[in-house]
Formats: C-alpha cells, structure tokens, sequence
C-alpha cells in the first residue's frame, strides 16, 4: 500500500501498517505542556494515579504563557508545575527561556519521522521538521505522561503544492493567511496536510514553521513538509549535532482526500481582519486603518528572521507617536542572537518596548492588553474577539514587515514601500547561510 | 440513556477564547469560578440563564476552533449544560469534551431555535425537537469515544482499564 506521511510516521509508532481512517495506539517519543495546560494535566495524572512519567528524558514543562507570573494565583500554578518536574525527575523551562514551540525545537526534542504531543494547540509547528506533532488537552496529555501512548485517528491528508516564488515584501505569513483565507477556519478539520512545492523549497526554516505554525487556524491536526539540506542544516545549528534523522517522505501515488495547487508569485501581502482568521484580504483593502498597538512575537512570527525583518524596516525610523510597538522574542536563544546582531538596539532606539521571550501579549494575559475600541495589528496566529484580553478590542493579524511598516505610519500600511528593491536578505526565497556554502 | 432540556443558540466557528477567555482561564483551576464566566463574551448572562442539569448548547458548524485548552469543555460541563449539539466541532474540542466526559453530538441544528425543548436519545442516535417535533440524526462517537465516555472522561476511564482498549 502506498502511504502518506501521516500513515507512515503512525504506523512505525503502532508496529503495523495503518491507513487513513484506522484508530490506533501509537508511542509518543515526546510529551509536553504549558502553563496554561500543565497544571491540569498534573490533577489528571494524579486522578490517573500515575506515579512516574514514562521516560523522564521525552518530557518537558514550559513555563510561557503566563510568564513571568502577574500575580498571586499564577505564581501558584507554576509552582506546581516546578514541584512536579522536579518529582518526576523531567525538565522544565522556566521564565524567560522562551515559548514552548521555539524551545522544544530548538532543543532537539522534535526529530523528523518522530511522534510528538503537546498540550497546545500550535504543537502542530514541528511539521515542518517532519514531525508528526499535533496538539491535545490535558487530560490526553496526562494519561501520554504515564504509558507513553495515545491512541489516535489516522487523519486523511491535504496536499498543498506550493508553486512560484514570492516578491519582495511578501513572506511565509502572508501564505499562510493567505491559504486559511482561501480554506476557512475548518477546511482541514481532521486533516494531515502535506506541504510541498519549489515556494516551500524556496523558505528557510524559519518561514516554513509560520506555515506550519497556523494550519490548526483551518482545522488541521498537522501540516509536515520534507527534510531537505536546509532542514538538516537548521537542525545541526539550532538543535543537538549528534541526532540521528529518519525523515519520512509520503510514496508516489499515496491516497490524499485533496491535492491543491497554488501559484502564489504574485501574492500580495495580506491581512486577516478581525475577528477571524480565515476574514483574510489583500493589505490594500485595509491599508490606512488606525492603529494603537502593533505586537511582533508569538510562536508564529517571532524568530530571529521576523525580528530582523522588522528592524530593517524600523532601522533609522521612529514608531509612530500614538502607536506602542510590543516585541517579544520567541526564545532566550533569539533574544540573545538578535542582540548580538544589533536588531534589539534598533528596535528599541525606534520606539519598541521590547519584553522578555513568552506568550502573554498574544494569549491576552498580560503585557499588552489593549482598552476598549483599540485596535492591534500583530504577528500572531489568531485575533479571535478577546484573545489579547479584551473582547471589545479588534486585532488584525499580518507578517512582521507590514506590522513593523504599520508602526511606523500609525495605521495599516503595505510594507513594500519599505523594501528595498535588492533585497538580500529577509524570508524570500534565499537562505544566505545555505547558499554560501 | 436520554437526556432532555432546552435549547440555547450559537453560530458557527465558536472558539475556545469565546466559550472560556485566556483572562480567566490562565489563572485557576476551580471550574466553578471558570462556569461563570463560560460563553461570557458572546452572551454575557449564559452562565445565568442556564438551568444546570436541563440545558443544551446548539451550535453552528466548527464549535470549538482554537486552542487546545480544556477549560473550554470543562467550563461548560461544570455550568451545568448537558450537551453540546453541532454540525461539527473543532478537532481537539471534540476529544477534550469527550475526556472531561461532556457529551458532544454531531447533527444538523440548522432548524432547532433558541428556547426549543430537546430530547436526545443517545441509544438511538436522535435529538427529537418537541417544539418543531421533528427528530435529527446523530453521528454514533466512535468506539473508544464510547468507552471513555461511558466511565464518565478519560481518567476514570484510564485508571480502571490501565491505558487504551482498542479493537
């Protein structure tokens, strides 16, 4: 039988073959969860009676959601995530190392051909490193802890392929707003896609996972693309240099429910408009909306390549007065790079107010609260009404470039005025380090 | 078994931010404190008007979208609503409601309305709307939704069989 990626990764974590469709029990290689999900997870394991977690090295607590702790009842939820991993003998990233999904790819914890569950719904990001990596709740999240399995239904898989190169001022986020504007909020409910095409070739890493990142935003269980030498090579940077890859590539003539194609070369940028993510339109359409916050970050949009995309355009330029710029990095390990590299300094030198690695601003629970009536244009991956902590404030979703444009000028704007016409650097369709070699 | 009680409208795409808000949920574990707040930004009375035990949520399609917290199907559980009734529902709502042993049901609520009396025969698959007294189809959960769901959410049903039962 020939198989999709979704097939082939379950089926080696079940011992059999399996098909689209099936229902099985599948070892996990690693199990995580967030301050927003581990506490939860640790009353299950205990109304479980689990006693110990099923391999102390394939699991890890993340303390980003809420961090650090705004006040006294927060403080007391992480503490029990501390006193449980250290119980249990398993890591813990604590304040300030960063959101969950930089982390745990950062630190090898995602492999290719590997299965992974995390408490969160965007755990589906390590796709793009060929990881079967989906997100579940707590309760499955605990009961993975104590046997190490799950049981899961093999999805049918979406094939997206991907064609033409993107022009300049027009990124990874701008695709995948894009496609969820195209497939709606629940065109991929249950799905695997598969992403392939020479416009994914063409990505560094970095903008491969803001594709993979946002397609739970339609509904998917997770989006994988292929190791390819960029991914080994992001691999050998970011994460262990001794770790053994299995990528998983999906047979010639596997079965797919669907196999779209897209020719995205004259994309433009785009926008999704409050309060949905798949209410997505051209950056014209909305193009001199006020603004009062912009917020560059989240697992989405806040790598080192958004942060220096968004120091290009801020380089020498002040936000605009009326306008709080947010940033936070997705990880230590960024935060420490972009600095290194001077994109901290101009960020902060036009205005930004740049806060510690974590999700707060976008998950709405401190750090960036807007008042009633404002409106926010971020990098995140979703502006359902409240989801910054207010509901009678409007987000609107967009790549860092047009939100770092939309600061300066204090209302949406089309980041291509800012783009220098020989562009070398940024999400395009060149990876420096790659082709240098 | 069947469960009865009155119908309470939503449209489609309701995400988990709406049905339990990050500015609430990230803070606590007392369910209770969370139920008051449930579907808050949508209807701000819904956690008064529910008549606990006697009280269906009717929704449009994708109920659920976002995030994978289980504040969302424990919130509405603990309000005291029966069931919720969609076309469809998000992925990871779907297999949270299960585990937290909140009843989900998938069928056409096109023609229920706001304040319809329901009867839902989980048995015989059907949702009878005494109001319209017509009967709407449900989509039988698939077998271990059943097993999970029977001893009342995934960790009593994990701690009496050890793990997952499967065919």
């Amino acid at each position: 039988m020939r198989k999709t990626i979704a097939e082939k990764i379950l089926g080696s974590h079940c011992g059999k073959e399996v098909r689209a469709g099936d229902i099985v029990v599948a070892d996990v290689d690693f199990v995580l969860a967030q301050d927003g999900t581990a506490p939860l997870a640790v009353r299950a394991f205990r109304e479980m009676g689990g006693r110990e977690v099923f391999d102390k090295d394939k699991v890890t607590f993340i303390i980003d959601h809420n961090a650090p702790s705004p006040n006294q009842r927060v403080s007391s939820l992480h503490k029990t995530m501390r006193e449980f991993s250290r119980e249990m003998g398993f890591s813990l990233y604590d304040v300030g190392e960063g959101i969950c999904h930089q982390v745990v790819m950062e630190g090898g914890h995602a492999l290719p051909g590997g299965l992974v569950v995390g408490a969160d719904s965007h755990t589906c990001t390590y796709g793009a490193l060929n990881c079967f990596s989906t997100g579940v709740g707590s309760t499955d999240l605990a009961a993975a802890l104590i046997a190490g399995k799950l049981w899961f239904k093999v999805p049918e898989t979406m094939k997206f392929i991907l064609k033409g190169n993107l022009p300049a001022g027009v990124y990874s986020k701008d695709v995948a707003l894009y496609l969820i504007g195209e497939r709606g909020a629940e065109g991929a409910n249950y799905k695997a896609i598969e992403f392939t095409g020479e416009l994914i070739n063409g990505l560094s890493l970095e903008s491969r996972f803001t594709i993979t990142n946002m397609v739970v935003e339609m509904g998917a269980k997770v989006g994988m693309m292929n190791i390819d030498e960029k991914a080994r090579e992001w691999m050998r940077e970011h994460s262990s240099p001794d770790i053994s890859l299995h990528p998983v590539e999906a047979d010639a003539g596997a079965v797919y429910e669907d196999i779209l194609e897209y020719d995205l070369s004259s994309l433009e940028p785009q926008v999704a408009r409050p309060h949905r993510v798949d209410k997505v339109s051209s950056v014209g359409e909305v193009a001199g909306q006020k603004i009062d916050q912009a917020f560059l970050g989240t697992c989405t949009n806040g790598r080192l390549e958004d942060l220096r995309i968004a120091a290009d355009i801020l380089k020498g330029k002040e936000v605009h007065p009326e306008v709080r710029l947010i940033v936070a990095p997705a990880s230590r390990k960024v935060f420490l790079k972009a600095m290194k590299e001077g994109i901290i300094t101009v960020l902060i030198e036009s205005g930004a107010a740049v806060i510690n690695p974590g999700c707060g601003a976008c998950v709405g629970t401190h750090a960036g609260v807007p008042a009633d009536g404002e409106v926010v244009i971020s990098t995140a991956n979703r502006n359902f009404k409240g989801r910054m902590g207010n509901a009678n404030a409007s987000i609107y979703l967009a790549s860092p470039a047009t939100v770092a444009a939309s600061a300066i000028e204090g209302k949406i704007t089309d980041p291509r005025k800012y783009i220098q016409k020989t562009e070398d650097r940024g999400q395009g369709t060149e990876n420096k380090r790659i082709d240098s070699k | 078994m069947k469960l009865t009680g009155k119908a309470y409208k939503f449209g489609d795409d309701v995400n988990t931010d709406l049905i339990i808000s990050g500015r609430y949920k990230f803070s606590t574990l007392d369910m209770k404190d969370l139920a008051k707040h449930v579907m808050e930004d949508v209807d701000p009375d819904f956690s008064r008007k529910v008549e606990p035990g006697q009280s269906f949520i009717v929704a449009g399609r994708n109920f659920g979208c976002g995030s994978s917290r289980e504040q969302a199907p424990l919130a509405i559980k603990e309000a005291g609503v029966v069931a919720v009734i969609a076309p469809s529902f998000a992925r990871i709502f779907y297999r949270n409601a299960v585990n937290v042993g909140l009843v989900v049901l998938e069928g056409d609520t096109g023609n229920i309305e706001e304040g319809d009396r329901l009867e839902v025969d989980l048995e015989e698959h059907l949702i009878r709307d005494e109001a319209k007294k017509t009967e709407i189809r449900i989509k039988p959960l698939p077998e271990i939704m059943v097993g999970i769901l029977s001893e009342g959410g995934l960790a009593a049903y994990f701690k009496k069989h050890g793990g997952f039962e499967i065919s």
